[in-house]
């Protein structure tokens, strides 16, 4: 446990949800603050700036989404959204409005752990200079040298795969939505061709992964993007 | 007779006291002439009221000026009023939309008989009184004796003022309590004197008309006999009800006879008298006499009003057919028991009744033991009736008919002067005769009478002696000139009678044609909707006029024309008579200033309305069509509304069924999970020496079995969304990631996922979030059949015809068991496998056939060759794949 304990805060309305995560987040050394509304996650955000913000979508006086984008005009915190299923227009909605990652409920705290983590990382990275080799199981990524490759075998892609492969990898962890990977590699005039996507990553797939249709690396989140899983 | 009630009675005072107490009041303060005090009278009592707690408002009322009644109104809350504009001057009126959207208690309108302005709901302000009262709204209000319908004529004489504004008896008898509010005639005088009235000015004025000693003693005579009928008539109520027996006067059926007469509304108004007198039933009778020519416009108009005036006053309306009118009237009364006859006086020439015969000389002899009432009818300062209309239609000229007749006269002439040899001279008369008769035949009276006329001067110039001239010389001839004439001018009547009848009957047999095939139409429309394509068609070719019908629809009308466009004012007419069931629009009391007449289309309940875009009302029989169209209309739409009930009853009792399967599976499914949980957690809470590894044993089940538990909800509302119609969001996706998003949202438990995809398949646009979750249950489905480390197979291949993809889905498991029955059962929600150790509800096939199926594929299963169970999926393939830019340069 460190002395400067990270900051959570905690927006949700439900008393249960906060009950149990107060408890999880506390025995993982956090440091808890917490909000039922917008307004008084406002509030706190700025008396007791936290480093990171659980945001659940349905709050009672305001669209989540709504208050994410607020946020994003002034603070790079990053912000989980915790969502229900089924509500994936939501969940890239908030991803696209600026938040980093989401939990669907109900979630395991392991889960929520791990994207915190993820999350506080890419925070952090600014501030530590960038890895030049990126690696996930056998793969490795040589930024420098621009050179992918499985179990030391080099792997010829093509400048598009490439560009995807490493868009992804930088954000290893992070969900990334179809409409950002693809303004990012393609451009903005792409941002709703989905296909190319979809082309794109399968043909990666059978380049990088050992069963292209059981990934473990480029994950799919249906209806919302793609994940880099590196461990 | 016995000193017990007849129960009959008893029970139909018991029915009418119920009605009574269950629906609102109304209270009248009813005066003799403005000026006794009504306003004040009926204020004061609202105070009372408003004091004792009532929910009292004013809806209108008018206090002249009147400083006393308009500080007695002011302590009461006042409803706002309707302003119209209305040529250069406001007009504030009641507002009834307000008082309905207020609703009190009690409301008070005063002066009942007052005509509304225009673009109210109604004409008349006692109809909005009883909108109020229908709306379950107490109504207070007032009015004056001379204002009453059946006695306007009375008053009429007395003062010689026509009062134009009247009330139906039937308003002052629905009245639950009168007031009457009555003081001395000296009093009423000074007050006017005093200027207490109206102003000082117009007191003059009104003094030397209305106000004289002489009328208002008649007024409040009439007043004070109308009020004290009533307290007779509930006098004998109460004598009924306590067992007074008392001689009952026989039961009295009163028969008015009404013609287009404006002498008729005053027959009809002095039996509407007689029969409140007589405490009798009476009946207005038109007779229509087919074969004589039928009424003009004018006429008919002058009838209806004259009908409604009856109808209005209580009056039951019939319509006579016969040959002649005293047949009808006296074969009606024969019939129906009328105890009296109430025919008007004669007004035409003597002449005429010789001719004809006389209408009251055959009722009084044809009357047996009835009473035959005379009264004087006509009214010698109205307008006179119009004669008859023609049979030639109006404006077309009668001249060619006239040169026909003179040619087909001619025409003998010159056959008679070819045959002179062989004709003896009674055959010229014939021929003469036949040339009149071909006129009658073909062309109008004045035709035939002129070709009488030429016959008699042609048969005088060319064949009596002394020839070619009009002289005759034997005196003889002056009878046949005579019968001659006679028996053209017969002939040409009895002929253009015949062809009036055949007219008639031909458009009887076109209208009873219609109406056949209007049921025959009717029988075979299957919808609410085609019963209205078909009325509308009928009634657009009848009437060559704009016609909707409309339905109700939630709380809404919905119309089913394209022609006609509702406006706000015309659905409040459609809406109105259908509310109401009775017409409105164009024609009747309601609403008149719309551009559309409202039929309601009623059995049992009004079920629709027919609206049509008219300019003038319609005549009666253009009423009656639409009518019985109406009728008929709405017996099949009853029809249609009884199916439906029984088609959703039945859907409803599916469902219940379903919904009991499901709760039954569904309550053992969820509760076994939470009985888990509940246990696991609860003793790790209070359990003492509990090991280590009982810890993480009971935390696992709490985590698996909440996981259960989520899983089946998800599916139970998967299941939901699926069969309320799921919205597909396609997207062009490879099969492989299809798979592979499915597969990683399962545990496997170790099975091997095989995943074999033909090169040649392409992207498949569907569903990304929903297809998916088709192979999670089937990878869910296959884990739970199959025994653990067995691999699982899937297959994706294009169809022969390249029309689907085929994606097969394969386990090797016990596969399906002959007594499972058809494999396609299994895809039924709440059907598993012959396993009954497995856990689940036996939904998740039927959520794969359903996600399959939204898709437009279809899902199949057999036996595995070799054993276990396989899945075909087919996707079809709609539309090429977008292109994808391809990048084959290397890096």
């Amino acid at each position: 446990m460190t002395v400067n304990a990270q900051r959570v805060l905690l927006v949700e309305d439900e008393p249960q949800m906060r009950k149990f995560l107060r408890a999880a987040l506390v025995a993982q050394g956090f440091e808890i603050i917490e909000a039922e509304n917008a307004a008084e996650a406002n509030i706190r955000a700025t008396t007791e700036p936290p480093d990171i913000m659980l945001l659940d979508l349905g709050l009672p006086d305001m669209d989540g989404i709504d208050l994410v984008k607020r946020f994003r005009e002034w603070t790079r915190m990053p912000i989980i959204v915790l969502s229900a299923r089924g509500r994936e227009t939501d969940k890239v909605a908030a991803l696209d409005a600026g938040a980093d990652d989401y939990v669907t409920k109900p979630f395991s705290v392991g889960e929520l752990l791990a994207r915190m983590r993820v999350a506080l990382r890419h925070a952090n990275a600014g501030t530590t200079t960038p890895e030049q080799v990126l690696t996930a199981f056998d793969l490795s990524i040589d930024l420098t040298r621009r050179e992918v490759k499985l179990r030391g075998v080099e792997v010829k892609l093509t400048p598009l795969e490439y560009r995807l492969l490493v868009l992804l990898a930088r954000n290893a962890g992070k969900v990334l939505t179809h409409k950002q990977l693809l303004t990012e590699v393609w451009g903005a005039a792409y941002a709703s061709q989905t296909h190319y996507l979809r082309v794109y990553t399968a043909q990666l797939r059978r380049k990088i992964e050992d069963d292209p249709a059981r990934p473990k690396i480029l994950i799919t989140e249906p209806g919302v993007g793609y994940r880099f899983r590196d461990s | 007779m016995t000193d017990r009630p007849d129960p009959d009675r008893l029970l139909s005072r018991i029915h009418h006291e119920e009605a009574r107490s269950n629906r609102a009041k109304l209270k009248v303060f009813f005066g003799f002439a403005p000026g006794v005090g009504k306003t004040y009278a009926m204020l004061q009592s609202a105070r009372r009221l408003r004091d004792d707690g009532v929910d009292v408002a004013i809806g209108y009322v008018e206090t002249h000026g009147r400083a006393d009644t308009a500080a007695l109104a002011d302590a009461i809350e006042t409803l706002p009023r309707r302003r119209t504009d209305y040529r250069f001057t406001v007009l504030d009126d009641f507002d009834l939309e307000a008082a309905l959207t207020r609703s009190p208690k009690v409301l008070l309108v005063d002066e009942l008989p007052h005509t509304n302005a225009p673009g109210g709901r109604h004409a008349k302000r006692w109809q909005d009184v009883l909108d109020l009262l229908e709306a379950g709204i107490d109504v207070h209000t007032t009015f004056n004796v001379q204002h009453l319908e059946s006695l306007n004529d009375v008053v009429a004489q007395i003062t010689g003022v026509q009062v134009r504004e009247t009330v139906p008896d039937s308003v002052l008898d629905r009245a639950d309590e009168i007031e009457l509010v009555d003081i001395s005639i000296e009093e009423l005088l000074t007050r006017m004197r005093e200027g207490k009235i109206y102003g000082l000015e117009q007191a003059k004025r009104a003094a030397d008309k209305f106000f004289t000693y002489g009328n208002l003693l008649a007024l409040r005579e009439l007043a004070l006999r109308r009020v004290a009928d009533r307290i007779d008539a509930e006098v004998r109520t109460y004598r009924e009800t306590n067992a007074i027996t008392d001689a009952w006067s026989t039961n009295e059926r009163l028969l008015v006879a009404v013609g287009p007469a404006p002498g008729s509304a005053r027959l009809v108004r002095a039996t509407k008298r007689m029969a409140t007198r007589l405490k009798a039933t009476w009946v207005a009778s038109y007779v229509e006499l087919p074969a004589v020519k039928p009424l003009s416009d004018a006429n008919r108009g002058r009838l209806e009003t004259n009908l409604a005036l009856a109808e209005t006053l209580g009056a039951e309306i019939v319509r006579l057919t016969g040959a002649r009118v005293s047949e009808a009237l006296l074969d009606y009364a024969r019939k129906h028991d009328v105890t009296r006859l109430i025919i008007g006086k004669p007004t035409h020439s003597r002449l005429k009744d010789l001719l004809r015969g006389s209408l009251l000389d055959e009722v009084v002899r044809g009357s047996g033991d009835r009473d035959v009432l005379v009264t004087s009818g006509e009214d010698e300062n109205a307008p006179p009736v119009e004669p008859h209309s023609k049979i030639v239609a109006a404006g077309a000229p009668r001249w060619p008919g006239v040169v026909a007749g003179l040619v087909l006269v001619a025409l003998a002439t010159i056959v008679g002067h070819f045959g002179r040899a062989l004709f003896n001279p009674a055959d010229f008369v014939i021929l003469y005769m036949l040339a009149v008769m071909l006129t009658a035949a073909r062309f109008s009276r004045t035709a035939s009478l002129t070709a009488s006329l030429a016959s008699v001067f042609a048969y005088d110039f060319f064949f009596v002696p002394p020839f070619l001239t009009l002289n005759f010389a034997d005196a003889r001839h002056l009878l046949t000139f005579t019968m001659l004439f006679v028996v053209g001018a017969t002939i040409s009547t009895l002929t253009i009678r015949i062809r009036r009848q055949e007219q008639d009957a031909r458009t009887r047999e076109e209208r009873t044609a219609g109406l056949y095939v209007l049921t025959r139409e009717l029988a075979t429309a299957d919808t609410r909707d085609e019963v209205a394509r078909v009325v509308m068609s009928r009634l657009a070719s009848a009437f060559h006029r704009k016609v909707a019908v409309l339905f109700p629809a939630g709380g809404d009308l919905q119309s089913a024309s394209r022609d006609l466009t509702f406006g706000p004012q015309e659905l409040a007419v459609a809406r109105w008579t259908l509310d109401h069931g009775r017409p409105a629009g164009v024609g009747t009391d309601t609403l008149p200033g719309a551009q559309i007449v409202c039929i309601p289309m009623i059995s049992d309940v009004p079920r629709g309305v027919i609206a049509m875009e008219v300019g003038a009302p319609l005549t009666t029989e253009q009423r009656s069509f639409v009518d019985v169209i109406a009728r008929q209309a709405a017996v099949v739409v009853e029809r249609h509304a009884l199916a439906d009930e029984a088609r959703s009853a039945a859907i409803r009792a599916r469902t219940e069924e379903l919904r009991s399967d499901l709760l039954s599976t569904v309550s053992h499914d969820l509760r076994t999970p939470l009985a888990v949980i509940t246990g696991a957690a609860t003793t790790l809470r209070d359990a003492k020496g509990l090991t280590i590894e009982d810890h993480v044993s009971l935390y696992d089940s709490i985590c698996d079995e909440a996981t259960r538990m989520e899983r089946l909800i998800t599916n139970l509302l998967e299941m939901t969304r699926l069969e309320t119609g799921v919205e597909v969001k396609r997207d062009w996706i490879p099969v492989e990631e299809l798979v592979g998003s499915g597969a990683a949202q399962v545990d496997l438990r170790g099975r091997d996922l095989r995943v074999a995809i033909a090169d040649d398949v392409p992207m498949v646009a569907v569903d990304a979030v929903l297809f998916p979750q088709a192979f999670v249950n089937l990878f869910e489905n296959a884990v739970k059949y199959t025994p653990a480390g067995t691999p699982i197979d899937v297959s994706a291949r294009v169809s022969d015809g390249r029309e689907t993809v085929i994606v097969e889905v394969s386990d090797r498991g016990s596969g399906f068991a002959a007594a499972d029955g058809e494999p396609s059962r299994l895809f039924d929600k709440f059907v598993r496998g012959d396993q009954k150790t497995v856990a689940g509800v036996g939904l998740g096939l039927a959520i794969v056939r359903g996600i399959v199926e939204a898709h437009g594929g279809e899902l199949t299963a057999e036996n595995r060759r070799g054993g276990g169970a396989l899945f075909r999926l087919s996707i079809p393939l709609t539309g090429e794949p977008p292109a994808v830019p391809t990048d084959e340069r290397p890096l």
